[in-house]
């Protein structure tokens, strides 16, 4: 195996990511919402459609508003099909993104058929590709180094959604833990509602090209889930679940270079192996983690059973 | 519902100093009303029991004063103004099943959120707050299990916890869901004896409380509540075998509850 240049880039896009998407995400798996980012990922189909119908250009800053609004969007539906019907909020949330995600199909399908706007794109991405798409040099110590877009559009996000939880850290924890309580304090806890629905869709959608949105809906909520699993502190579990998903992202990656080797398959895609990593990490977690560990667990109830047979 | 609010010119004496003031008061949750035309004036200093059947809209009174569920009519003056200038005078103790006890935080974190508006928007907490926290855990008997996630404490110590986080705010007008249910005795009696201690501090506590046989014993103002005000006033007056019957309706069992507590505190 060699290891390139653009095999570090292939990692630090996939971290940049995985950290971006690891911030929101554990506010996702604290409210019980973590299918948001599943329903927010398809249901920007049509934001981008619609995007590129009303410019007329794939251009990615107008694309990447589109479908951020309709993102947001998708979390709006989402609350108001469930607060004005009788339908509980993840049925609507699942009538909001098919129904989204089949407009998208069909705006693409009828109306801009004949441009590159591939599904099978959106939901993959071609991380292997993103390191060749530069957006700028810069020079550090007399080193030229390419930056890809990618790496700077994620290297934003993660910034953007680090500086939110740092500044609302407290806003965000009250609106998640005890919304109602947030509210009495005069913390509106709909606002936080959707400012933590904008992260998740700008994170997606910022994602969707570099990396595909597989790999995000995995970076979203794994490492989270995985962090709860390892900690009772809020911060520790936001700085845990940012480290295990940029680690998933370079296992991962490392994973789609030996594999391949090892049991005679011509190829892995990298972005689903990062997902594989990152689904790894929290089996391991799930099974060793000190307090809430499978193992843990059955060795405490073996001691007590044992004490109890003793006395 | 759609009638103009001509409300001053009721001859409804509202005092412009009660500490909770609530003013036609109807909620209805689609299209069904849950609670309806609520006119209420608490006193200060008192500790108000809020009794009445399942589904009587108790939880729903205390919801729509503190502005979490949507009113379809009628207004709530907290000390004469309006509740949402007043945000920082009303205390809320919501019920425990409310929230997930597994959210990675430490007792200590849940009682500070009771100050999170004195430390305000983006400010980070200091040790000062936590200082007032922790003298509120303290103070309900459970200092030394500040830094415990909260799972790992019993119901009794959770509601000691929402307590704690509730004195810490220091407000005038506390709104408590039920803090009685499913506690062991020793809470009860730390809450209790909490409670008493605020009204002695002539703050005013508003209680949703479902055991008839203690209700004389702890409070001294009632609400009978079944959708609408059946009776309200001081209990001596108002917690009558009459006034419970028209709140229960034909629940027998409930009836013959209350006939024991009224019996009891006869004697």
């Amino acid at each position: 195996m060699t290891w390139y240049a653009i095999d570090t880039w292939i990692v630090v896009i996939g971290a940049l990511c995985a950290m971006a998407a690891a911030l929101p995400g554990c506010f996702l798996v604290l409210r019980k919402m973590s299918m948001m980012g599943d329903a927010i990922s398809h249901a920007v189909l049509p934001g981008l459609a619609i995007a590129f119908l009303v410019t007329g250009s794939r251009a990615s800053f107008s694309m990447f508003i589109g479908a951020a609004i309709v993102g947001v969007l998708t979390a709006v539906f989402t609350q108001w099909i469930s607060n004005w019907g009788k339908v509980d909020s993840g049925a609507s949330m699942g009538i909001v993104f098919t129904t989204l995600f089949a407009v998208g199909l069909l705006l693409i399908v009828q109306a801009a058929d004949h441009v590159d706007l591939d599904p099978g794109c959106v939901l993959y991405g071609a991380i292997e590709l993103a390191p060749w798409d530069i957006a700028t040099t810069w020079t550090l110590g007399g080193v030229q180094l390419e930056i890809p877009r990618a790496a700077l559009v994620l290297g934003s996000v993660f910034l953007f959604n680090l500086l939110i939880v740092i500044f609302f850290f407290k806003e965000l924890k009250i609106a998640a833990f005890d919304p109602d309580l947030a509210t009495t304090q005069g913390i509106n806890a709909n606002l936080m509602h959707y400012l933590l629905m904008t992260q998740v869709a700008v994170t997606t959608v910022a994602s969707f090209e570099a990396v595909g949105s597989i790999i995000v809906i995995a970076m979203l909520i794994v490492p989270a889930a995985t962090a709860h699993l390892l900690t009772d502190r809020l911060g520790v579990m936001l700085i845990l679940a940012a480290g295990l998903g940029a680690m998933a992202a370079g296992a991962g990656h490392l994973m789609a270079l030996l594999l391949p080797g090892w049991l005679g398959f011509e190829s892995a895609t990298t972005s689903g192996m990062m997902a594989v990593a990152t689904g790894v990490f929290f089996l391991l977690a799930w099974m060793l983690a000190p307090r809430y560990g499978l193992l843990t667990k059955t060795l405490t109830t073996k001691r007590i059973r044992h004490s109890r047979e003793l006395s | 519902m759609d009638t103009p609010d001509n409300s001053s010119s009721k001859a409804w004496d509202h005092s412009p100093s009660a500490p909770l003031s609530i003013h036609d008061l109807t909620v209805a949750y689609h299209r069904k009303p849950v609670i309806w035309d609520i006119d209420l004036d608490i006193p200060e200093g008192k500790l108000v029991g809020i009794i009445g059947p399942n589904g009587a809209g108790k939880s729903t009174l205390l919801k729509a004063c503190l502005d979490l569920i949507p009113k379809a009519s009628g207004t709530v003056q907290v000390y004469g103004k309006d509740y949402r200038k007043q945000r920082a005078k009303v205390g809320y103790v919501p019920q425990r099943e409310s929230v997930d006890w597994d959210f990675p935080v430490s007792a200590l974190d849940v009682v500070t959120m009771g100050i999170y508006r004195q430390v305000g928007w983006c400010r980070p907490i200091l040790g000062r707050h936590k200082a007032v926290a922790r003298k509120a855990l303290e103070h309900v008997g459970i200092g030394h299990l500040a830094d415990r996630q909260i799972s790992q404490l019993s119901g009794g110590q959770q509601q000691r916890v929402f307590l704690a986080r509730a004195l810490a705010q220091d407000a005038q007008l506390y709104f408590m869901d039920e803090p009685f249910a499913a506690v062991d005795a020793a809470t009860e009696r730390a809450i209790i004896t909490l409670l008493k201690e605020l009204k002695s501090q002539g703050k005013t506590v508003l209680v949703v409380h479902h055991d008839l046989a203690t209700v004389a014993q702890y409070f001294d103002w009632v609400i009978l509540l079944n959708m609408r005000v059946v009776a309200a006033g001081p209990t001596g007056e108002v917690f009558t075998q009459e006034n419970l019957k028209n709140t229960y309706g034909g629940k027998l069992t409930l009836l013959a509850e209350a006939g024991h507590a009224l019996s009891q505190l006869k004697s």
